[in-house]
């Protein structure tokens, strides 16, 4: 077999596993399909320059260990491990999948490894993690070019702008999937299937379906791929939906970022610092409740529930170089009316605003590392920490916009993967991993590098349970 | 591209990569990166200098082209790399040199050199000592004067690297001490950079190989033998009194014949690895230049080597001017060539030692 020949070359006739998707969650279980010695197809619906899905942008995923390891300190037990889930998803998930991903996720570091991918201690400023979650030397991307040269050394072959048009299922099993490739529709016989297409973040219409115009002003800080088709195709085979087809995570990112794929650039990490107006220049949150990276989740929503889904974070230069730099400058003006103005604010109303938050600021020992004693008093909303009169010019302002990061909607599993359909028995040979069933495990919130880890955990089951389905 | 030009976009890259830091682990540029808020001329200065171009962080980014922030950090380095040689270039007027720099170039001026030389030639057949063509006072004048410029010349070269370096924003360190210059010799003599991350450098996307470094050591260290080995007969002739021809087991031979083994090697091997290297991690524009300064150590290597093996034939006072030829292109040519980069990596890892260890 020489390289490369299978990595272009469709295969002729019928495969024993197909994959539709090529992030994290396909590549597993393509990976552990392959391993399990059935033949495997990879349908990635990118082309190949921004093949890996979300799983590009990702940079590290959460993993439990009894010990200190090589790149973690302490320990992370299953219980540990299990109550953060519970916290984050309110007990929103099924216990049995998540203690499986819990453990599973043990042995995640070993099989990444395994396909060359790299690891590495957590970067600077995010040292909170260096006991929960190991890093991808250079990121996502990185690791999702050691899995798909591993998929090709090992014989998978993958097709890029691939597109599922059609899934046929009868009875619980899928006879066949029509994919357009080259401009050609195929019809592609698998012995078996696995689902591990994402969610429908990137889908603009049916974010409008939901969400009204005000969709129109999100960002998707991830893959423009992520369309549900594959999700929206199963659901309306009757496979049994799981999560609130309504609600996806979503955090308060840059408004000047691309519509799709802006990434972790497009973060803003001052928000704690100053305050935060809508378009009436009112304040509408306690901008210090806590540290921020506990907070950025609940911005997205705040921002996207305020008139035309546009907020502005506003710092003084008493707040300069106390945050990760941005990748877009600030909008800097003398006075806060001149700020209002290049803001397109009422000047008056921006003002009135600061100057009461000023006056309510009552002084303490300023210290952005601790949750600090400075607050307001007599605030509506109050801020609870970091508050500092907003009083020594230059000003600076960053505009805010819901960026959405996933959906929670997805196709209920059990805990060999396979999705279940509307008479609650289990497809026979169609399973399911990665974001298009992470609402099983996490059915609100999120903790950093979970996604990641259910992504590889089901990945895996998936594609070892496809390989013996196929072969059996 | 102007200079003015290539740092605006380094500006504009460093600004988005400073955002993300997916890459801090795989090299000194990402950390000295993080150490700063803004990128002016210094800091682009040092950080191309720092840069291996070892590909990594290419493939790594979920920025790269098509996407369209089309971060590409090797190849924006590598034109700034080469706005830097302009910039510390002495003197001054000479830096478009690096422009035209190439092997054609190169080539003519040893051949020039090789006519100026040419009345050395003997017709009557004299084997073994290279001192009764070309008489041993007249040899160490004329590469004795080539050495003094081109040492003066790199001076003020690294001088102005290092100025430049440390114009910068940041500036929380002082200056470099003992253990600093230990790390960057370090760094230097091992290339640790160009396998730091823990696998070696990249050919094209998870395709790495340890070649371009070994065949880089080969360069590095054939260069530094055969000048142990002039050193070394230098101080025979001087100190000793003994007269060249040396015999084959001797010090300078020995060191020689080494050293011109390893600068025919590695070469040769740079010059085929650049080939299957992915282009997009290069400056196409720079290709001449560093191909030329190849391509001049294996003309200097190879014609001594093949002078060594005939001296004692009736060709060698021929070839002996031929070699002299090509050392005197060789000299000429190092601080208008790609040779300076070596200098200004030197100077930008010790500022990079003494920045992270103080």
């Amino acid at each position: 077999m020489t390289k490369g020949a299978h990595a272009s070359a469709p295969p002729k006739g019928a495969v024993d596993v197909a994959v539709l998707g090529g992030g994290n969650a396909g590549l597993c279980a393509a990976l552990a399909a392959r391993q399990s010695g059935a033949s495997v197809i990879v349908l990635e619906g990118a082309p190949k320059d921004f093949r890996g899905g979300n799983s590009r942008h990702t940079r590290n995923l959460r993993s439990m260990h009894q010990h200190p390891t090589d790149l973690l300190v302490d320990a992370y037990d299953e219980d540990e491990f299990l109550t953060d889930l519970m916290r984050v998803t309110g007990g929103r998930t099924n216990e049995a999948l998540a203690r499986r991903v819990v453990r599973d996720s043990a042995d995640c570091p070993a099989w990444i490894r395994s396909f060359g991918g790299r690891l590495q201690p957590p970067l600077k400023g995010t040292l909170h993690l260096d006991r929960t979650n190991v890093f991808f030397l250079g990121g996502g991307k990185a690791l999702m070019n050691s899995y798909y040269a591993a998929a090709e050394r090992l014989g998978v072959c993958v097709s890029y702008d691939a597109h599922v048009m059609g899934i046929d299922v009868e009875d619980g099993r899928c006879t066949s999937v029509s994919v357009t490739r080259n401009g050609r529709v195929e019809s592609i016989a698998a012995r078996a299937v696995v689902l591990a297409a994402g969610g429908f973040e990137s889908n603009l219409q049916w974010l409008r379906e939901i969400w009204g115009p005000a969709a129109d002003n999100f960002i998707v800080r991830g893959t423009p791929y992520n369309t549900g088709k594959v999700l929206k195709l199963m659901l309306d085979r009757g496979v049994q939906p799981v999560g609130d087809p309504t609600q996806f995570h979503c955090v308060a990112i840059d408004a000047r970022a691309p519509k799709f794929d802006g990434g972790i650039v497009t973060r803003l990490d001052c928000v704690s610092l100053g305050i935060v107006v809508n378009r009436e220049a009112d304040r509408f949150y306690d901008e210090g409740e806590d540290f921020w990276p506990k907070r950025y989740a609940i911005w997205g929503r705040l921002v996207a529930q305020q008139p035309g889904q546009i907020a502005y974070s506003i710092i003084d230069a008493k707040s300069r170089g106390l945050f990760m730099p941005s990748v877009f400058p600030p909008i800097e003006a003398p006075s806060i009316r001149e700020l209002a103005s290049q803001l397109s604010l009422s000047p008056d109303a921006l003002e009135r605003t600061v100057t009461a938050f000023n006056r309510a600021v009552r002084p303490a020992g300023f210290d952005h590392a601790v949750l600090d004693g400075c607050r307001t008093q007599g605030l509506s909303p109050e801020k609870t920490h970091w508050a500092r009169a907003l009083d020594t010019p230059p000003f600076w302002a960053y505009p805010l916009r819901p960026g959405v990061t996933f959906t929670y909607l997805g196709l209920k599993v059990d805990e060999r993967a396979r999705v279940l359909m509307s008479n609650g028995a289990p497809a026979e040979n169609i399973v399911a991993a990665g974001e298009i069933m992470a609402g099983n495990i996490l059915g609100q919130g999120y903790v950093a590098g979970v996604g990641m880890t259910i992504g590889t955990v089901f990945g895996r089951i998936a594609g070892a349970e496809a390989g013996r389905h196929a072969l059996a | 591209m102007p200079l003015p030009d290539t740092l605006a976009g380094g500006e504009r890259v460093m600004t988005i990569c400073n955002a993300c830091r997916y890459c801090e682990a795989y090299c000194p540029v990402f950390q000295a990166m993080e150490n700063r808020t803004s990128f002016a001329k210094g800091d682009l200065l040092y950080l191309a200098n720092l840069c291996h171009n070892c590909g990594e962080c290419l493939y790594a980014c979920q920025y790269a082209p098509p996407h369209e922030f089309g971060i590409n950090v090797p190849r924006v380095m590598a034109e700034i790399r080469v706005g830097s040689y302009e910039e510390f270039c002495w003197p001054g007027f000479m830096s478009s040199a690096f422009k035209r720099n190439g092997v054609v170039a190169s080539m003519v001026l040893s051949v020039i050199s090789i006519l100026v030389l040419w009345p050395f030639v003997q017709s009557t057949a004299i084997t073994g000592d290279f001192y009764a063509v070309i008489p041993h006072d007249a040899m160490v004048g004329i590469f004795g004067l080539v050495a003094i410029f081109v040492v003066a010349a790199l001076t003020v070269g690294v001088r102005r690297a290092w100025q430049s370096y440390l114009v910068s924003g940041f500036s929380r360190t002082g200056p470099p001490e003992g253990g600093h210059y230990v790390r960057a010799i370090r760094d230097v003599l091992t290339l640790r950079h160009l396998h730091g991350s823990g696998a070696d450098c990249t050919n094209n996307v998870e395709q790495r190989s340890p070649w371009r470094r070994w065949f880089h050591h080969c360069t590095y260290y054939g260069f530094l033998l055969c000048f142990a080995s002039t050193s070394v007969a230098a101080v025979y002739h001087a100190v000793f009194g003994w007269r060249a021809p040396y015999a084959y087991s001797s010090a300078p031979v020995v060191l020689g014949t080494l050293g011109g083994a390893a600068l025919v090697v590695g070469p040769l091997g740079l010059l085929a690895l650049r080939r299957r290297r992915d282009p997009a991690m290069g400056d196409p524009s720079q290709r001449g230049l560093d191909e030329s300064f190849i391509v001049m150590l294996f003309m200097t290597s190879a014609t001594g080597l093949l002078l060594l093996a005939l001296r004692q034939q009736a060709v060698m006072s021929m070839l002996l001017v031929v070699h002299l030829g090509f050392v005197l292109g060789l000299f000429l040519t190092l601080p208008y060539g790609k040779f300076v980069h070596g200098l200004y990596r030197m100077a930008a890892l010790l500022r990079f030692a003494t920045e992270a260890h103080q």
